[in-house]
C-alpha cells in the first residue's frame, strides 16, 4: 500500500506504544500534523518548543516509558535543543522529531533551515537526517532502540518536508541491525567476583548511587544489596528516588549541598560501591581527596564512564540491575558493628537544620509540601536553591518521583517537566517547585496547563534573587549582588491571568492551609511563597574543596 | 605517546564529523587522520594517529565506541603493524639542480611526477621516518608545495580487521 511519509513516520511511533507527543507546528512539519490530525496518538501544544522538549523530557522520567517532542524546522528546531542537551546529560530516553526544509534547498540557507542534526551532534546520543522516504521506518525503529536500550538518551530524526510528504510504498524495515552499537547487560563473573571478594573484606562500605539506579528499575535490588551488606546508602541527585529516603540506611543527597554525614561517610569509608554514578564534579567536591581512603567498585552500563574522573579499583560495566542481582547472589547477610554505629552517630550529630524565626522558611515550605502529600507526589524542580531544598527535605520514598534537572542545570525545566509527568500521571498529584527566577523562564507553559487541564501545584519560593547565583556572590563575591536582585510580576495575578488559581503565602502558619486549598483544587495552582530573602542552602562544600569541608 | 587506530566505521553521511568533533570536544589531539572506504562500500577505515598517556586512549577509544557508526576499533600500535604515508613535494629547481634532486629521489624510491620550468613534484611513500628524512634532503632546494596524506596501517601477517567489522583471523 502505498503511503506518505506522515503516514509511516505516525505508524511507526504507534508501533513503539507512543501515546502522547509534545510539540508545536510549523511549515516543514504540516505534512506530520496532518496525518497526527486523525491518528490516535494525544498531542499536547505547548507554547514554546523549549516547553515540549523539557515535557517530553519529564514524561519520560516519570513513566520510564521514552517521551516524544515535534518541532517545526529552523527556529523551532534549535529551540528544542536545550531541552535535549538537558536530557542528555541525565541520560533520559527522549526522541525529537524536527521537520527541515526540502531535500533539494538544503545547504543553501533557505527560509526556516538550520543544521539540526550538526547542532546536536554532541548533544545527542545519535541523530538522522533522512533524505529518503523509504528509510523513514527504520529510522525511527532504531531512534527508539537507541533511546531507551543501553545508556538512555535523547535520539533525533530530523525529517525534510519531502520526505514527509513523499509516497512510498511501504515495506517493513525488519528488526533493528546496528554493527556498532552492542551495549554489554551482563557483567563480567570474574569482576562480581572481585567485587563480592572486596565486599566481604570491607569494614567500611558506603553505596553510592545515582540515575543509573532509576534508569535500570533497580530500587528493589538496591535495597536488599544495602541491607544484605548493611552499607548505607547515599545518593546524587539523579538517584534520590532510588532509594528509600527514610530508610534507616539512607544517607540522602552528598556532594556540595550533600548532609554532613553523607560526606563524612564518604569521606572515611574503607570501599566505595559506585552504581550507576559518573563521578560528577558536584558530588565529588576535590577529586584528588574523594573518598581518599576507599577502593572503589564501579558499576555502570557505559564503559566510558568508568575510569573518565577517578581511577576504579573494580570496574563493572553491566546492567545495574542485572549486577547488583549477580552480587546479591553471592553474599550472605552481615551483622551491624561499628562503622553501623558511626553512622547513625552521625546523623544524629549533624541533621540537616534550619533556623526557625518566625518568618518563612523555604525549608520549611518544602517540610510542609511532604507532609501536605504524604510524601507521594512527583515532584518536579527547577534549578537553584528551591532544588536542593526540595532534595534536602522532600524525603523521597517513591522510584521516579524526583523529576530535576541535574547535568545541565537548566532554569526553566520544572514547569514543563511537571506538565510532562501530570500527562503521564494523570491520577497523581504533581507539584512543580520553582525559585522566582526559574519560573519565568518558561512560564509561557502555565497556558498549556490550563489548556489541557493538567492540574500541576507551582510553588513559587520567591526570595526577589537569582537565590543560588546570590549566596555565591555572598560567599566568595564579598555580597556584592551584581544583577541577582529581581523585580517581579505579580504572581497571583499572572496564574489568574492565565485561567489558573493564585494564592500567596508571607508566614509560616498559612503555608499548611493553603496547601490544602491547593490540593483541593483541581485546576493548576500557583502559590507565591514570600520566603526569607537571603536564605542559604547548607551544608555546602565550596567548588574545588573536599567533601569534608563544608560551611554551616 | 603516539598510537594508530585503525576505526572501521559505517560509511554513513556525517560520520566523518562525529569522530571529528568527538575529539575537538574532549580535547583530544588527532596527529593525523586519513579515511577512505574499504572493500565493502557500506564501510569506511579511518586511520587515526593520536597522542595521549594510556589513560587518555582509554577514553579516546571508548568514546569513539559510543558513536552508533564506530562498529570496530582495533589500536595497531600494540601489535605488528606496517604503515604508510604518501607525500608530494613540489620543490624549487634550476635546470642545473634537477640531476640532483632525481638522485635524492632514487635513494628514496620516489618519483618525479610533475616537471615546471623551475619546480619538480615528487611522490614519495613510506613511514614516518622516511618522509620526514625525503622531506628534510629537499628542503635545502626550497620546497614551494608539501601535501601528506596522513598515516595508514595495517596489522602485520594473516590477522585482519575486516571490512564487515567481523572477527579477525
Amino acid at each position: 500500500m502505498v503511503k506518505s511519509g506522515a503516514q509511516i513516520l505516525v505508524e511507526c511511533l504507534i508501533e513503539q506504544g507512543v501515546d502522547t507527543i509534545f510539540g508545536y507546528p510549523g511549515g516543514s512539519v504540516l505534512p506530520i500534523y496532518d496525518a497526527l490530525y486523525d491518528s490516535k496518538i494525544r498531542h499536547i501544544l505547548t507554547r514554546h518548543e523549549q516547553g515540549a522538549a523539557h515535557a517530553a523530557d519529564g514524561y519520560a522520567r516519570a513513566s520510564g516509558r521514552p517521551g516524544v517532542c515535534l518541532a517545526t524546522s529552523g527556529p523551532g528546531a534549535t529551540n528544542l535543543v536545550t531541552g535535549i542537551a538537558n536530557a542528555y546529560m541525565d541520560s533520559v530516553p527522549l526522541v525529537a522529531i524536527t521537520g527541515q526544509v526540502v531535500t533539494s534547498q538544503l545547504g543553501k540557507d533557505s527560509f526556516q533551515e538550520a543544521d539540526i542534526t550538526g547542532i546536536t551532534l554532541p548533544v545527542t546520543k545519535h541523530n538522522y537526517l533522512v533524505k529518503d522516504v523509504r528509510e523513514l521506518s527504520r529510522v525511527v525503529r532504531e531512534a527508539f532502540y537507541l533511546a531507551t536500550t543501553g545508556r538512555p538518551g535523547p535520539v533525533l530524526v530530523d525529517i525534510p518536508r519531502d520526505v514527509s510528504a513523499g509516497l512510498t510504498e511501504h515495506e517493513d524495515p525488519g528488526p533493528v541491525n546496528l554493527p556498532g552499537y552492542k551495549p554489554v547487560t551482563e557483567p563480567s563473573p570474574a569482576r562480581v567476583s572481585e567485587a563480592v571478594q572486596a565486599i566481604l573484606a570491607a569494614e567500611r562500605p558506603v553505596i553510592y548511587a545515582g540515575g543509573g539506579v532509576v534508569n535500570s528499575g533497580a530500587n528493589a535490588e538496591l535495597l536488599r544489596f544495602a541491607e544484605l551488606i548493611l552499607a548505607p546508602v547515599t545518593a546524587t541527585l539523579m538517584g534520590l528516588t532510588g532509594f528509600p529516603g527514610d530508610h534507616p540506611l539512607s544517607l540522602g543527597m552528598l556532594g556540595m549541598h550533600g548532609s554532613k554525614y553523607a560526606n563524612y561517610a564518604v569521606c572515611e569509608c574503607d570501599l566505595l560501591i559506585a552504581v550507576g554514578v559518573r563521578f560528577d564534579d558536584r558530588v565529588t567536591g576535590r577529586l584528588d581527596c574523594f573518598a581518599r581512603e576507599a577502593k572503589i567498585i564501579h558499576i555502570d552500563i557505559d564503559p566510558a564512564e568508568i575510569g573518565k574522573n577517578v581511577r576504579v579499583d573494580i570496574p563493572i560495566v553491566g546492567d545495574v540491575k542485572k549486577t547488583l542481582r549477580a552480587l546479591c547472589e553471592r553474599l550472605e547477610p552481615r551483622l551491624p558493628g561499628a562503622w553501623q554505629e558511626k553512622i547513625q552517630r552521625w546523623k544524629k550529630e549533624y541533621p540537616l537544620t534550619y533556623e526557625e524565626n518566625g518568618r518563612l522558611k523555604p525549608q520549611q515550605v518544602i517540610r510542609e509540601i511532604y507532609r501536605a502529600t504524604g510524601g507521594r507526589a512527583r515532584v518536579a524542580t527547577d534549578v537553584g536553591q528551591h532544588q536542593m531544598w526540595t532534595a534536602q527535605y522532600y524525603t523521597f520514598t517513591r522510584p521516579r518521583s524526583f523529576i530535576s534537572s541535574g547535568g545541565l542545570g537548566t532554569m526553566g525545566f520544572g514547569l514543563p517537566a511537571a506538565i510532562g509527568v501530570q500527562v503521564a500521571c494523570p491520577d497523581e498529584v504533581v507539584f512543580s517547585i520553582s525559585g522566582d527566577g526559574s519560573i519565568q523562564m518558561n512560564i509561557q507553559e502555565m497556558a498549556t496547563a490550563v489548556n489541557y487541564d493538567l492540574p500541576v501545584k507551582i510553588a513559587v519560593m520567591d526570595n526577589g534573587y537569582l537565590g543560588m547565583v546570590r549566596q555565591w556572590q555572598e560567599l566568595f563575591y564579598n555580597r556584592r549582588y551584581s544583577c541577582t536582585e529581581l523585580r517581579n510580576p505579580d504572581f497571583v495575578k499572572l496564574a489568574e491571568a492565565y485561567g489558573a488559581v493564585g494564592r500567596r503565602v508571607t508566614k509560616p502558619e498559612e503555608v499548611a492551609p493553603v496547601l490544602q486549598e491547593a490540593l483541593a483544587v483541581p485546576k493548576p495552582v500557583m502559590i507565591d511563597f514570600v520566603i526569607e530573602r537571603e536564605e542559604n542552602v547548607l551544608p555546602m562544600v565550596p567548588p574545588g574543596e573536599s567533601l569534608d569541608k563544608m560551611l554551616g | 605517546m603516539r598510537r594508530t587506530l585503525a576505526v572501521l566505521v559505517e560509511n554513513n553521511p556525517g560520520v566523518l564529523a562525529r569522530v571529528a568533533g568527538l575529539f575537538s570536544r574532549r580535547g583530544f589531539n588527532i596527529d593525523s587522520l586519513a579515511v577512505g572506504r574499504t572493500d565493502n562500500p557500506a564501510v569506511s577505515r579511518m586511520t587515526i594517529v593520536v597522542e595521549g598517556d594510556d589513560r587518555t586512549l582509554e577514553q579516546v577509544t571508548k568514546q569513539l565506541h559510543k558513536l552508533i557508526d564506530v562498529i570496530k576499533i582495533t589500536d595497531v600500535t600494540a601489535e605488528e603493524y606496517v604503515d604508510r604515508e604518501l607525500v608530494l613535494i613540489k620543490v624549487s629547481a634550476e635546470p642545473g639542480q634537477r640531476s640532483e634532486i632525481a638522485q635524492i629521489a632514487e635513494i628514496f624510491r620516489a618519483r618525479i611526477v610533475d616537471l615546471g620550468r623551475r619546480t619538480l613534484t615528487l611522490e614519495c611513500t613510506g613511514n614516518e621516518g622516511k618522509i620526514r628524512a625525503f622531506e628534510e634532503s629537499l628542503r635545502p632546494y626550497g620546497i614551494k608545495e608539501l601535501v601528506r596524506t596522513g598515516k595508514i596501517a595495517m596489522l602485520r601477517g594473516s590477522r585482519y580487521t575486516g571490512g564487515n567489522g567481523k572477527e579477525e583471523e
